[in-house]
């Protein structure tokens, strides 16, 4: 490819240099990828590596600095960008060749999402469905378990069913009324506030300096709200899968109607999911949420996500009003004792401990498995979560923590 | 145009040792004119890379320590009243007119500069630091994106007040919050990673010249492997120099010298008391045999 000269300011250059078609389909490239990019960072781009067009790593790093924006992205990039310039990653057919890339709305996704978001159709065809039988059960001692569910769940109404439009509304109006029992909690310490009922003194008296003495404007202060900062940890490992469409809603309903909240995928690893639940489309985040869910089916490692999280994400998303909920069956595979230090650790950051547990609805359950004995001094408040009516019930109890 | 094997030998000879991405990161933004925003675990250097880039540049560091509840008065302007108040008291003898005196307690004598404000009104570019911007408010940070963009400054009493120059804009971020989207796209991004084990013996060996080239060595390769360890707090780069040093003042030449002396000297790089105690000595005998 011939190098581009200094010329890149006329604008024509956009529209008839290769580099640029590559450099537009690039930027696409990484918008595919949750990326946030507008048309000035291409030009930018195009700007920035255009002047001594040799060393291949130094466009590299020019571009990174310019199109990153957060450490999972600076992350991220080195593999985007072999993908593209280089081929060296998973291919992704076609779509970034086609001619009138520019032209692609936000709907027209690319075809690797297509054939999963055709299960809007009833049949869905290969679309992937949790609630779909056989492959990728529970290893080891909680399979067991699991056969006995099974049995249960033909006497007795449960959330495996609950697939359809009008529970799914359901679900998320329950997570809404959740959310708003204990969105806020009242702060002790005042601070300034123009609609404040109690005079703040000090910065009365300050301002007065302004005006000779003479407190002409008053300063007032309130306690704030201060928003009660939520993460949901929701295991959906194959002990797991009959429950997990269902409190995925559930947990998306919560992400949704809160302000601060987090949510994360827990299997045998950790995956943070707040930005894919956030999805004003429904139908396309529950089908990529699906998708991650999808791959699990395995056993669960809480301990090992939980030491993930405490190392990774913890000291950004947890603060002195955190509430923590974590949906599993305690089916862990992991070792209980790494539960225990890490379920520890988790409490010296967040005060409170949510753990709702399907498996608790039924009569005959006893929450004995290792990872629950070894998780229960650490709970706040542990309940059933096997049916709406059951996710209802807690609602006062939740607004009284 | 400065470019980038410049700039790096530049950083060097003041004393910071930058990899390809920081220099790149650094190049465009003093030549795209754009804020830079650096964030990593606390320790990397984010701060020293300001201060570094002042004597590159030669000029001088302003620095802005961001803080919840940070707000305009501390960061931009004020009005020092208490002289203002002194000086309508001393022209009351004077007898001059309301509106002369008016008209002089509303001017530059009496204004006290903030950081931000003093930042646009130097004469030559400074490299303006606003660090941990995480920790101000989020009202703070979309004000800071307003002059961010414009570099003015509106003083009602006195009226705009225009960037005489363009400061070299510096911001760092320890991730306790979230940024704003909106202020991540204006700035240029560079995330600061725990250098590598010859980054890190160069950052010794500049920061601690009289230092020995074999236990500098050591010590990276010890401090390295010892991030690989499941802590709490990973001793960041100051740490290892903190080390460094204290290992030089007992006069200790090599880390397979005397154990429990170096044993006791890992609470310069162990800062939590789970660290102190999950390496224990056999765990510290483990590392200094790997990096000796």
């Amino acid at each position: 490819m011939e190098p581009i000269g200094h010329d890149l300011h006329e604008k024509n250059i956009l529209q008839h240099h290769p580099l640029a078609a590559r450099m537009v389909g690039f930027i696409d490239h990484l918008r595919m990828n949750e990326f946030v990019l507008g048309p000035a960072e291409t030009e930018t781009a195009l700007h920035v590596i255009g002047d001594p067009f040799s060393v291949e790593n130094d466009a590299r790093h020019k571009l990174k600095v310019l199109l990153t924006g957060r450490p999972e992205e600076w992350r991220q990039f080195d593999d985007l960008f072999e993908a593209y310039w280089q081929a060296a990653g998973k291919a992704r057919p076609s779509w970034q060749h086609e001619k009138n890339v520019r032209n692609r709305t936000k709907a027209s996704l690319p075809n690797a999402w297509q054939e999963h978001l055709s299960a809007q159709a009833p049949e869905g065809g290969n679309a992937p469905q949790i609630e779909a039988p056989g492959e990728g059960d529970v290893q080891g001692d909680a399979s067991g378990r699991l056969i006995a569910t099974e049995r249960t769940s033909r006497v007795r109404t449960d959330l495996r069913q609950y697939v359809d439009v009008d529970e799914i509304r359901a679900a998320e109006k329950l997570a809404y009324q959740l959310a708003s029992a204990m969105r806020y909690r009242l702060s002790r310490r005042h601070r300034l506030d123009r609609r404040g009922r109690r005079l703040d003194l000090r910065r009365t008296i300050r301002q007065s300096l302004a005006s000779g003495g003479e407190p002409l404007k008053l300063s007032h202060r309130a306690r704030p709200d201060r928003p009660v900062r939520l993460v949901v940890f929701l295991d959906v490992s194959g002990s797991m899968k009959h429950y997990s469409r269902f409190f995925l809603q559930f947990v998306k309903g919560l992400v949704c109607q809160w302000v601060e909240a987090d949510a994360y995928l827990v299997h045998t690893k950790l995956i943070r999911v707040t930005d894919v639940v956030r999805d004003k489309n429904s139908t396309k985040a529950m089908t990529r949420l699906s998708l991650m869910a999808d791959g699990f089916g395995g056993g669960t490692k809480l301990g090992e996500s939980l030491a993930q999280f405490n190392a990774q994400y913890a000291k950004r998303s947890l603060n002195s009003r955190s509430v923590v909920m974590i949906l599993s069956d305690g089916y862990d595979t992991g070792s209980a004792d790494l539960l225990a230090t890490q379920l520890k650790q988790l409490k010296k950051r967040a005060p409170k401990l949510i753990w709702l547990n399907p498996l608790l609805g039924w009569k005959t359950y006893e929450p004995v498995t290792d990872a629950m004995t070894a998780a229960r001094p650490y709970i706040d408040f542990f309940a059933a979560a096997n049916t709406l009516k059951s996710l209802a019930a807690i609602e006062p109890e939740i607004a009284a923590l | 145009m400065m470019n980038i094997d410049n700039i790096r030998e530049r950083l060097r000879e003041a004393d910071y040792v930058a990899d390809d991405a920081l220099a790149t990161a650094l190049q465009l933004a003093l030549n795209l004119g754009r804020p830079l925003l650096l964030e990593g675990e606390a320790g990397v250097g984010k701060t020293e890379i300001a201060k570094a880039l002042a004597t590159v540049v030669g000029t001088n560091l302003i620095r802005l320590q961001c803080y919840e509840g940070l707000d305009a008065a501390t960061a931009i302007y004020e009005w020092n009243y208490q002289k203002q108040l002194l000086y309508i008291k001393a022209s009351e003898r004077e007898e001059s007119s309301a509106k002369a005196v008016e008209q002089h307690i509303f001017t530059d004598d009496f204004l006290l500069e903030r950081p931000l404000l003093q930042a646009i009104r130097q004469a030559e570019s400074p490299v303006l630091l606003i660090d941990e911007i995480d920790r101000a408010d989020e009202e703070f940070e979309a004000y800071l994106l307003e002059i961010l963009s414009d570099f003015q400054i509106t003083v009602p009493e006195l009226g705009t007040i225009e960037a005489k120059s363009v400061p070299h804009v510096i911001l760092t971020s320890n991730g306790t919050r979230e940024l704003s989207d909106a202020l991540r796209r204006r700035c240029l991004y560079s995330y600061v990673d725990f250098p590598s084990q010859e980054r890190e013996l160069e950052i010794i060996l500049s920061r601690v010249p009289a230092i020995e080239r074999d236990l500098a060595e050591q010590i990276s390769h010890f401090v390295l492997n010892l991030r690989k360890e499941d802590l709490e707090k990973n001793p960041g780069v100051a740490e290892t120099l903190d080390w460094a040093a204290a290992l030089l003042g007992l006069k200790i030449s090599s880390l397979d010298g005397d154990f429990e002396t170096i044993q006791s000297t890992l609470i310069c790089l162990l800062k939590t008391e789970t660290d102190l105690k999950s390496i224990t000595p056999d765990v510290a005998s483990r590392l200094i045999g790997k990096a000796a």
